[in-house]
């Protein structure tokens, strides 16, 4: 079709701004004054108001429970955080942080303590107004002894937080931290309505988001309908959304294909090329924040030695395994557990590609002619975990390396394998904070640290980058900070994959967010139908 | 006492207690297994903190004998329980077994009905009429078709039927999504699928055990009686060898109708239908035990249950077992 066909073509499915459609417009030579109404008239076909929209995820469980502490995949994550919820604040497509119910926020000067001001007129689905009272009272369920959520290690810096007066909320920090309104963001800490016992009502279902609760069968459907009074002007554009749990790839896709949903995520990759020839269905593939790993605990001979673990950083070829196990649809890592569209991300140098000859000099420096590990994989850690494994161990027997593959079992795997056995696989949803990233996974102490790794320079810059507000300084600490990691951390980032998810060609999005699945969990708030 | 009567007594006396001994197995097994709800709801986030936590909450450090002794207890008296998923939530929200498991139940059963109307008639018949036509080409070509329908798996079967039944052909829908709402019509049309993949599943077993049955008896004296008589070889088999084969044909029947209701997770799967199999299936990779020990004890009271019903049948078709001397 012609240049300015496809421009309007694009533009009324929403993925090119009218900015975008006008520099493209003039550049065929349309005069400012044509290309203006022609983007009016385009864009103004763009988001359609109304529809049921039907989505199937590939999650889902009948023990999923409403409470977000346990929000632990999509399947409660979209529904009942994207749609139905929101939190303080929000990460947007460009990976910044803006206000969602906070209208503002302001560091201290050191910055240990934040002051979040919410917007004016902010309600509840029931009417009921949300105040300052109700934002402490949300955070506070997930923290204290008794507290079972998922974001209590999260939410442990917090030593105080205060209502100063309905619309203002102050917390207080144990240490300083720049990045706050970052953790605030987190899907896990929705804004709930507070009860006079001072605990939350996370039962009822009632939040502030685009969506409100309808029914919900756990492992099976969610229905929300729109919220009228919702506090996003415009949005959302969807009447109904539906939310349903098809567990099998294959009847995921069928249903997809027959039209019985509008949206999957997790499409099979290995026949993602048979699916994108279907002229009903388009694909959507973002590189994010996540990537998969091989920690080694530093603490266990043979990982014990820096000069062994950068011997198998050297004999691994993720090139490779980025096209034969991803299908390329991953992009091979460097060690260094930050992802490139992150600010402050670096990457550190030498870049570890394929080099028998360096692995065997680092294994000579270690005063080995030879190695012999065992590796523990299972499909539970990420899809693809085995073959990644059995590649690897073709690679590294170039170096002199014999890596014995041991498959475990999926049931169980993150109770006896992962920060148990010497060497196993992981994967990572990533942060959108390079503090939060590290300080979750690579801090000494940390509950997930899974390479149990405790670099003293490392833990020092840590903190001392976190609350640091001058940029500059900030970038020099992460960048030191990163390529310890690379040179000295017990971690193989193997590749950062992207979020692959398939829709029909009835629905129209702008850019995608790459914090997370299904366009940042809010897919039914952010998408609509053409 | 009336044999029937005898017998169902006797039975369901030890059918409690074979209840019972399936519910002390499945606690002892389920609780061998590596982990607890806690750890596996929590996943990768799992800290030590919160896991202790969750497990106060739901009564996990307790020892199991103290749980068991608690449920049975229960039990008996028709309360099975709570699920520890949505545990912490209060009043109507905390989340009773058997709140859980009925709808999941009745879905089952639906589709167990459906199919078991298809094809216990359609079995019947194709094996009359194998033992009719026994060696020729319709007998061979039936044999040939329900064998090769139970030798594949049943995903394929599904998959088979999904992508020529729903894609190539949108005749039928490929997600069987139910809801309590939806018209009883509607619901049927939206299991066709499923159904069709279970009546193929299990036609082979119980017309080929007709089928024997039948040509076992055809040896018999009384049958040479008969075909002496000048009957025509239809009513031999219809009226002369059926009623003296329903024994057998009762016991695969049962067998391939406990099947369709405890056994087809997989089709569920595929076909993303809400039944008890996967409840049972989510319920034990995430270590749910209130949920797994209710759905156990109704898996072998099905079982029992049907093989119940098998037995009576077969009495009731053998005088001799029916009049004593």
């Amino acid at each position: 079709m012609s240049e300015l066909d496809r421009l309007t073509h694009l533009a009324r499915a929403g993925r090119l701004s009218r900015r975008s459609f006008m520099e493209g417009a003039a550049a065929l030579g349309l005069g400012l004054g044509a290309a203006s109404a022609l983007a009016d008239r385009v864009l103004a076909q763009a988001p359609k108001r109304g529809g049921s929209a039907r989505f199937g995820l590939a999650h889902g469980a009948t023990t999923d429970a409403l409470e977000p502490g346990n929000y632990v995949d999509t399947a409660t994550q979209v529904p009942f955080w994207g749609a139905m919820s929101n939190s303080l604040t929000e990460v947007d497509a460009k990976g910044e942080i803006v206000g969602d119910l906070a209208e503002r926020f302001e560091p201290s000067d050191d910055p240990k303590q934040w002051v979040f001001k919410l917007r004016r007129g902010l309600t509840f689905h029931n009417g009921r107004d949300v105040t300052a009272s109700d934002v402490v009272a949300s955070f506070r369920h997930h923290m204290g002894a008794d507290s079972k959520s998922a974001a209590k290690s999260l939410l442990e810096t917090i030593t105080d937080i205060k209502a100063d007066d309905k619309e203002t909320v102050i917390f207080t920090l144990s240490g300083a931290n720049a990045d706050f309104p970052y953790t605030a963001s987190d899907y896990h800490i929705p804004i709930m309505p507070a009860k006079e016992d001072g605990g939350v009502d996370w039962e009822s279902g009632i939040r502030t988001g685009p969506f409100v609760f309808d029914s919900w069968e756990p492992g099976v459907r969610a229905k929300l309908t729109r919220n009228p009074n919702y506090h996003k002007e415009g949005l959302p554009y969807f009447d109904e959304v539906e939310f349903l749990s098809i567990a099998d790839v294959a009847a995921r896709t069928n249903a997809l294909t027959t039209g019985e949903v509008d949206w999957i995520g997790r499409p099979d990759l290995k026949t993602l090329r048979l699916l994108s020839r279907n002229p009903n269905v388009a694909i959507t593939e973002v590189t994010g924040y996540a990537h998969y790993v091989l920690p080694m605990n530093v603490t266990v001979p043979p990982f014990d030695n820096v000069d062994v673990r950068l011997a198998l950083k050297w004999a691994i070829d993720r090139e490779d395994i980025a096209q034969k196990v991803f299908l390329g649809h991953a992009s091979p890592g460097n060690d260094n557990p930050i992802a490139p569209s992150i600010k402050f991300a670096i990457d550190p140098e030498p870049r570890h590609t394929y080099d028998p000859e360096k692995a065997k000099f680092h294994l000579e420096k270690a005063g080995l002619s030879s190695l012999k590990v065992d590796l523990s994989v299972a499909d539970a850690a990420f899809n693809g975990a085995v073959d990644a494994g059995v590649l690897f161990q073709e690679h590294a027997k170039a170096a002199g390396i014999e890596i014995n593959v041991i498959r475990e079992p999926n049931d169980g795997y993150w109770d006896n394998v992962w920060l148990k056995k010497g060497w196993c696989a992981s994967y990572w949803s990533g942060r959108p904070t390079v503090d939060w990233m590290m300080t979750t996974t690579y801090a000494a102490g940390a509950a997930w640290n899974e390479t149990y790794w405790n670099n003293p320079r490392f833990n020092e810059l840590l903190v001392a980058a976190r609350g640091e507000l001058d940029e500059k300084k900030r970038a020099e600490m992460y960048a030191e900070m990163q390529e310890l990691v690379h040179d000295d951390g017990g971690v193989i980032v193997l590749v950062f994959n992207n979020l692959v998810e398939a829709h029909s060609t009835k629905l129209g999005h702008a850019e995608i967010a790459p914090n997370w699945e299904a366009d940042g969990l809010r897919i039914a708030e952010r998408w609509w139908f053409v | 006492m009336n044999p029937i009567v005898e017998t169902v007594l006797k039975r369901l006396g030890l059918g409690a207690v074979t209840l019972l001994v399936v519910s002390v197995i499945i606690s002892f097994a389920v609780g061998l297994l590596p982990g607890d709800f806690a750890k596996a709801v929590l996943g990768q986030s799992a800290t030590p903190e919160t896991v202790a936590a969750f497990q106060r909450e739901i009564g996990l450090d307790r020892s199991p004998v103290v749980r068991y002794v608690e449920w049975i207890g229960g039990v008996v008296r028709g309360d099975f329980g709570e699920s520890y998923a949505g545990a912490g939530s209060l009043g109507e929200h905390r989340r009773q077994v058997a709140d859980l498991i009925a709808p999941r139940l009745t879905n089952t059963l639906i589709l167990a009905g459906v199919a078991a109307l298809v094809a216990v008639p359609l079995a019947l018949v194709l094996g009359l009429l194998a033992a009719l036509y026994r060696n020729g080409i319709f007998d061979r070509a039936v044999n040939l078709v329900t064998l090769t329908a139970i030798s594949s798996p049943e995903f394929f079967l599904a998959y088979v039927l999904m992508l020529f039944l729903a894609v190539r052909w949108p005749l039928f829908h490929a997600l069987s999504s139910v809801s309590p709402d939806i018209s009883p019509l509607e619901h049927l049309q939206r299991i066709a699928l499923p159904a069709l993949t279970l009546v193929l599943v299990i036609v082979a077993h119980m017309m080929r055990m007709t089928r024997a049955a039948i040509i076992n008896l055809l040896a018999s004296p009384y049958i040479e009686m008969a075909r002496l008589k000048g009957l025509s070889p239809a009513r031999v088999i219809v009226r002369h060898a059926l009623p003296n084969a329903w024994a057998p044909i009762a016991n695969v029947v049962a067998l391939n109708l406990a099947y369709l209701i405890v056994g087809v997770v997989v089709v569920e799967v595929v076909f993303a239908y809400p039944g008890i199999g996967q409840l049972m299936v989510d319920a034990v990779s995430k270590r749910d035990l209130p949920v797994v020990q209710g759905c156990a004890l109704i898996f072998a009271a099905t079982y029992i249950l049907l093989n119940l019903a098998a037995d009576i049948v077969a009495i009731v078709t053998n005088p001799r077992l029916l009049h004593p001397r």
